[in-house]
């Protein structure tokens, strides 16, 4: 019995340290927010941001929801796609080339300073320069003097760019390297953000515990839960706060969030899930949001592939014919998309109807066109989607169309998640097609275009190529103005139906809702609830 | 026994460092990279990438890497998260505390209940009330996690409303008990199983029989000398269980919105955040060594003739 006495004895130790540690865990829980916020804060279903909080640092959605909240750019856009300046006065050119843009008087940064010129200038510079390693650097590409700040290889030979210069306390002028006539447009993108002079002290610190000039004032952030803002009584901008704050809620599924909507313990939620679909306008009533807004899915043939190199465009014609589209979003994936009838989504400057039958389903075209142009290699090709994404039942039921209107076969390539799909697509081993995906940047059809078609556009993925169609596109930027350029990337659209250097599929629209305690939520054109402007009851 | 734990202890080391290069190794060979995973489906500069993974010492080779890992670890650091440059001892100190509370609840469910279930079963084998608890485990056994776990969620909190549907606070302990019932249902169902058969079992010992034809009284009888013998095999079923029950919480978290470990390393997984992944894993690891210890050390307790040299 001596051995089981000791036994005995390690065991009664051990159990007591684990139940130390279980108090211990409790405990540090105490004190914690319940489930609702505080009276007059209203609660939405965005998740932890990737990454600390610093403008230019994030592009996914999570982030910029905060990002938005807090900072204020130059400008925005309304529901049209149209300019409402914010922080700038003007943003105004002769020659599309040197912009001259003047800011608003009085306005301030949640510590109390004063936002100038230099808050504009600082920040683009440092967001800009390579040192520091910021996601969204690329977007300052066009400004004269980028490549000084950010070159291909080694250090930067400067700190700032040449093309930014201030004239006075609320005057600015940049310089570009060539002329852009949309180039305004991109100011609104939440990237363009002021910094306060506090930010470069540490901006890693910052990053955790921002101060903007936006709406909202940063309250707090407890990592995988919440991020909390309050409403900034001295903003001056159009989109002030309606509500008292705003709790940014971290879910793990979309359908844990729809529950917590229908039970009153969140007040909106951005998208519902595909199980609660069908049943969400009855649960929602008038709180039910279906929205479109300026996004696009696409099937896009990589031209270095076996199967799509050399190919005639006729071929990806009759493809894009035999994908019923009608079926397809009304059934697979339950009216949440619209059918796509060009490469650019309603919402933004340009939107036109094409003159043309190549996005409608027409099996008996569709075989003849396939035959003209030479058939698909080998009569098959493959789709690549990452199944981590909701992708794979769509996948399959546009190849189950094109194999029966035509008889080609078509089968997915699953990849297990998005880095993976990613990594086959940087790589240039995607076999056959991918689905490609663009959410609007700035409301202008160019945005749909040149980054994605030209030649040496980063996100030409398919590695689409030809002289003419890039030409047309570099001719478009030089127009002398905005709707000169928007008129020619227009006829660009035109002529890449000629081309097809992808087969649109369908544009995006929201299906999200809100609950009975809050009012007003509207969506902004690049599918964003517009949260500043929801009221409570 | 002080040198057969000793013993014990010692062995975990290389069962640590090995598993830990093997998580590490298999994280490196998955394809996708966690630099440029993070700049998503739009347009990005190669340039920053390159940049990033130079300063993340991402570009050196997978053994340096591993070296460079556990250089910090023997220091205390864990290493820092690449998307949100968070320090991931804090990522673990958010999520362990919830998961811990989570398996502890669900364990302290599955061993009072799945016992006290089977030893009623098993004290009179194939009586009504044995049956009952045969088909209540089949029907446990065979339903998933997440089926149960919808199932209750509609009862519970969307037709009686007597607990929110998701946990708003994982530290209230009466929103964690719908989640740990449900992380519990399959192992109770096993615990009572295997501890009805072994009761059922030793009721018909020799040792039994001499218990009782000593005069002893029946709640010695069962109490001491059946129970003893008979809790061996759930105990050892027990003791790997917490193991399970921790990572086997992944689906549950889901459902019931808890933020624990579980939902970390899966985000983790998907964002290629390696070392995430291996701090998280290692610590699994330890725990699942640390309780096949307390199991084996248990044996004793529970049964004299064995021992440790």
């Amino acid at each position: 019995m001596r051995g089981a006495k000791s036994a005995k004895w390690v065991a009664g130790a051990i159990v007591v340290a684990l139940a130390a540690t279980a108090c211990g865990g409790d405990s540090d829980g105490e004190g914690k927010s319940k489930g609702s916020g505080p009276a007059g804060y209203v609660s939405i279903d965005v998740g932890e941001p990737q990454k600390p909080l610093i403008p230019a640092d994030t592009n996914e959605s999570n982030g910029s929801y905060v990002i938005q909240s807090l900072f204020t750019q130059l400008l925005d856009f309304d529901s049209k796609g149209d300019i409402v300046y914010t922080n700038a006065e003007s943003v105004t050119t002769d020659d599309s080339k040197t912009w001259t843009v003047k800011l608003k008087k009085g306005w301030k940064f949640h510590n109390g300073e004063e936002v100038t010129s230099k808050s504009y200038i600082d920040a683009w510079n440092w967001y800009a320069n390579i040192k520091n390693n910021q996601q969204n650097s690329f977007w300052f590409q066009d400004i004269k003097g980028y490549d000084d700040v950010h070159p291909e290889k080694g250090d930067p030979k400067a700190e700032t760019m040449s093309g930014l210069k201030a004239v006075d306390d609320h005057t600015f002028t940049i310089e570009l390297k060539y002329t852009m006539p949309y180039f305004n447009y991109k100011l609104g993108y939440t990237t363009w953000a002021p910094l306060p002079k506090v930010f470069y002290d540490d901006p890693k610190a910052f990053g955790q515990k921002p101060v903007g000039n936006g709406p909202y004032k940063f309250e707090k952030w407890d990592h995988k839960k919440l991020i909390q803002v309050k409403a900034w009584d001295e903003y001056q901008g159009p989109n002030k706060a309606k509500n008292k704050g705003v709790q940014f809620k971290a879910y793990t599924t979309l359908e844990a969030a729809y529950k917590d909507v229908v039970s009153g313990n969140l007040d909106m939620i951005r998208q519902v899930g595909p199980t609660d679909l069908p049943k969400y306008k009855q649960d929602l009533g008038d709180g039910a949001i279906e929205q479109p807004y300026a996004a696009i899915q696409t099937l896009t043939p990589a031209f270095y592939s076996k199967t799509f190199k050399d190919i005639d465009p006729k071929v990806l014609q009759g493809l894009s014919m035999a994908i019923d589209r009608d079926t397809i979003t009304k059934t697979v994936l339950n009216n949440t998309r619209t059918p796509a009838k060009g490469f650019t989504p309603p919402g933004v400057k340009g939107y036109q109807n094409l003159d043309t039958d190549v996005f409608t389903y027409n099996p008996a075209k569709a075989k003849q066109l396939i035959k003209e142009g030479g058939g698909v290699p080998g009569n098959k090709f493959t789709i690549q989607y990452n199944t981590d994404g909701g992708h794979k039942e769509w996948v399959t039921a546009v190849c189950e169309s094109i194999r029966k209107a035509t008889g080609v076969d078509c089968t997915g390539d699953p990849k297990p998640d998005f880095a993976t799909d990613l990594e086959a697509r940087d790589n240039d081993q995607v076999k056959g097609m991918y689905r490609g995906g663009w959410v609007a940047d700035y409301p202008v059809n160019a945005n749909f275009m040149k980054e994605l078609y030209h030649t040496t556009a980063e996100a030409n993925n398919g590695k689409f190529s030809n002289k003419e169609i890039d030409g047309l596109m570099n001719k478009a930027d030089n127009a002398k103005s905005l709707d000169e350029s928007v008129k020619a990337f227009q006829e660009v659209e035109k002529k890449l139906v000629e081309h097809m250097p992808a087969i649109p599929l369908w544009y995006y629209r929201i299906n999200g809702g809100h609950g009975k305690n809050v009012d007003n939520v509207n969506v902004d054109f690049h599918g964003d609830l517009e949260v500043w402007a929801v009221t409570t009851k | 026994m002080g040198r057969y734990v000793a013993r014990r202890l010692l062995q975990m080391i290389p069962v640590f460092i090995g598993s830990t290069l093997l998580i590490f190794c298999m994280m490196y060979a998955l394809p996708g990279d966690p630099v440029r995973a993070m700049m998503g489906d739009q347009a990005y500069d190669p340039t920053v990438v390159a940049s990033i993974k130079k300063e993340l010492g991402l570009d050196q080779p997978l053994l340096q890497q591993y070296a460079n890992y556990m250089m910090g670890l023997f220091q205390g650091d864990f290493g820092t998260q690449i998307a949100s440059q968070r320090p991931i001892s804090d990522v673990i100190l958010d999520a362990f505390p919830v998961t811990l509370r989570l398996t502890l609840f669900a364990f302290t469910f599955v061993t009072l209940v799945g016992i006290g279930l089977g030893v009623v079963a098993g004290l009179r084998p194939d009586t009504l009330q044995d049956r009952g608890l045969l088909t209540l485990t089949l029907f446990l056994v065979s339903m998933p996690s997440f089926v149960l776990g919808f199932l209750l969620q509609y009862q519970f909190a969307f037709k009686w409303q007597v607990t929110t549907p998701t946990v708003t606070d994982s530290a209230d302990w009466s929103q964690l008990a719908l989640p740990a019932i449900v992380l519990a249902s399959l192992s109770l169902a096993y615990v009572a199983r295997l501890t009805r058969t072994s009761i059922a079992e030793n009721l018909r010992s020799d040792y039994m029989r001499t218990a009782v034809a000593k005069g002893l009284p029946r709640r010695r009888v069962i109490g001491v000398h059946l129970m003893r013998n008979s809790l061996i095999p759930v105990v050892t079923f027990l003791g790997i269980e917490i193991g399970s029950l921790m990572t086997g919480a992944i689906v549950t978290e889901g459902i019931f919105n808890v933020r624990g470990i579980g939902l970390e390393i899966y985000d983790a997984l998907t964002r290629r955040e390696g070392a995430t992944v291996v701090g998280i894993a290692s610590l699994m690891v330890l725990i699942y060594l640390a309780a096949s210890l307390i199991v084996d050390l248990l044996y004793a307790v529970l049964d004299p003739r064995i021992r440790y040299a």
